[in-house]
């Protein structure tokens, strides 16, 4: 069978289009992973004995377990469970919520430990409650840390979203599966399905560069 | 009733008592220099004073306050009572005034254009008012502990507490800090100083305490007690800072 490049063109609109839903997906998976992962890491840090304990557990969950299993569960498992009957695309969201929330969990609880005890004691010693302490001293200082190890779990999830083909979403991967049923051109379409990737990494890993340079890491 | 009243505190850290039921008590406007042996108690008696610590049993009672009266109680103490700590301690993202300014302003509520003219002051007693905007990154370790004097003193407190204050510079940068606190001795400011420098006890203190296993072994006039140590520990260890 002879390499065709020349049939590409044709299929960018529909690699166009599911790479939409993987940037969407991704998205708005990130943005509920970062709020999940500022909360569980904080209660980490700071929670007492049983705050504490709640966050660990959830982390190990989803650290222990596969994220095809986790959203074949939250699809497959969950409407008999609890009768909660949702549609692929928010049980795809809802995965990349949960298992970004839980890595970002341990990059943040380790960035705001990284800060030096003192500047904690500093701020306490000028009369700051702890909160405000947290907010105004060593959360900028964290901030900076967090943003290398956040971009390597940003890359993570958004290649995470491939797994979703399990439960039809019709996002990038899935996208070049049906093409290729339709035409067996695997080299071709395959090569331009791990470009669409790389195109979309390489613009995250250089806004995060961005980023870091902006700032000033302390 | 004193301005800092120990009452039989202890401190324990898990099995090891580090303050054995010590009394105490420190009226406005001395100047206690405490001395001691590493590990004899004397940075966490200074850090039992605000709450840093936490006290194991006894009382303390800070200008009217129990540091055992909960957070609130707590912060109020801090108010009253600056710390300046051996690593100097700067938030390193703010520059000098930014972190003079950062107390009035999240504490005292102080507006911010308010907060900066007030900082600019204490910066300038301190003699750094040209160094305003630069970061302590940009700052020698004597410039930048004149900051951090700047940063407990714009809270007005009552009591400056000085936990080793020059134990991390070098020679020449350490009289540029001790001349700021004999300063402040000067203008009556009361304070409690953990140090080594038994010159600055002689010439400023007007109290010295030798503290030794979590309890104050000497407590005398500086002048008096550092030529005639009435402990030979005492004695032994003056040998070893001279």
């Amino acid at each position: 069978m002879q390499v065709d490049w020349s049939i590409i063109p044709g299929f960018i609109p529909q690699l166009i289009e599911g790479a939409k839903v993987t940037i969407y997906i991704t998205v708005l998976g990130l943005i509920g992973g970062i709020i999940i992962g500022l909360i569980a890491g904080l209660m980490r840090a700071y929670g007492g004995k049983i705050i504490n304990a709640i966050a660990f557990t959830y982390i190990e969950l989803i650290r222990g377990t596969p994220i095809v299993v986790q959203v074949m569960f939250l699809y497959f498992a969950l409407p008999v469970l609890a009768n909660i009957r949702i549609d692929p695309m928010s049980a795809a969201i809802l995965a990349i919520m949960v298992n970004a929330g839980a890595y970002i969990a341990e990059i943040v609880r380790g960035a705001f430990l990284s800060i030096s005890k003192g500047l904690t004691e500093a701020g306490l010693a000028i009369g700051m409650p702890h909160w405000k302490v947290l907010v105004y001293i060593v959360g900028p200082l964290a901030f900076r840390r967090l943003i290398p190890p956040l971009g390597n779990q940003f890359i993570v999830s958004l290649k995470d979203t491939s797994l979703f083909i399990v439960i039809g979403v019709g996002e990038l991967t899935r996208t070049g599966q049906e093409i290729m049923a339709a035409n067996f051109r695997a080299v071709e379409i395959w090569t331009a399905v791990a470009i669409c990737y790389l195109i979309l990494t390489g613009t995250m890993t250089i806004a995060l560069r961005f980023i870091e340079k902006r700032m000033r890491i302390l | 009733m004193s301005f800092i009243e120990f009452r039989k505190t202890l401190k324990k850290f898990g099995e090891l008592t580090v303050l054995q039921d010590v009394d105490l008590s420190i009226d406005q406007g001395e100047v206690v220099v405490l001395v001691g042996p590493s590990g004899s108690g004397k940075s966490t008696l200074l850090r039992c004073i605000n709450g840093l610590e936490t006290i194991s049993g006894g009382d303390l009672i800070v200008d009217g306050l129990s540091v055992k009266g909960g957070n609130r109680q707590l912060r109020e103490i801090r108010q009253e009572a600056g710390m300046v700590f051996q690593q100097f301690n700067l938030f390193p993202q703010m520059t000098a005034l930014q972190n003079v300014a950062l107390g009035p302003r999240k504490v005292r509520g102080v507006a911010k254009a308010e907060a900066m003219r007030q900082a600019e002051d204490m910066l300038a007693k301190v003699g750094l008012s040209d160094k305003g905007g630069h970061y302590p990154s940009e700052l020698s370790g004597g410039q930048q502990q004149r900051v951090a004097i700047a940063r407990a003193l714009a809270v007005k407190p009552k009591v400056m507490l000085f936990d080793e204050p020059t134990s991390a510079l070098d020679p020449e940068l350490k009289q540029e800090v001790l001349n700021v606190m004999l300063q402040l001795a000067k203008e009556g400011m009361t304070m409690v100083v953990v140090t080594h420098e038994m010159s600055f006890a002689k010439q400023v203190g007007t109290r010295l305490i030798f503290m030794e296993h979590g309890k104050i072994a000497v407590d005398g006039n500086p002048r008096d007690v550092i030529d005639n140590p009435p402990n030979p520990r005492m004695k032994d260890f003056l040998s070893h800072v001279e």
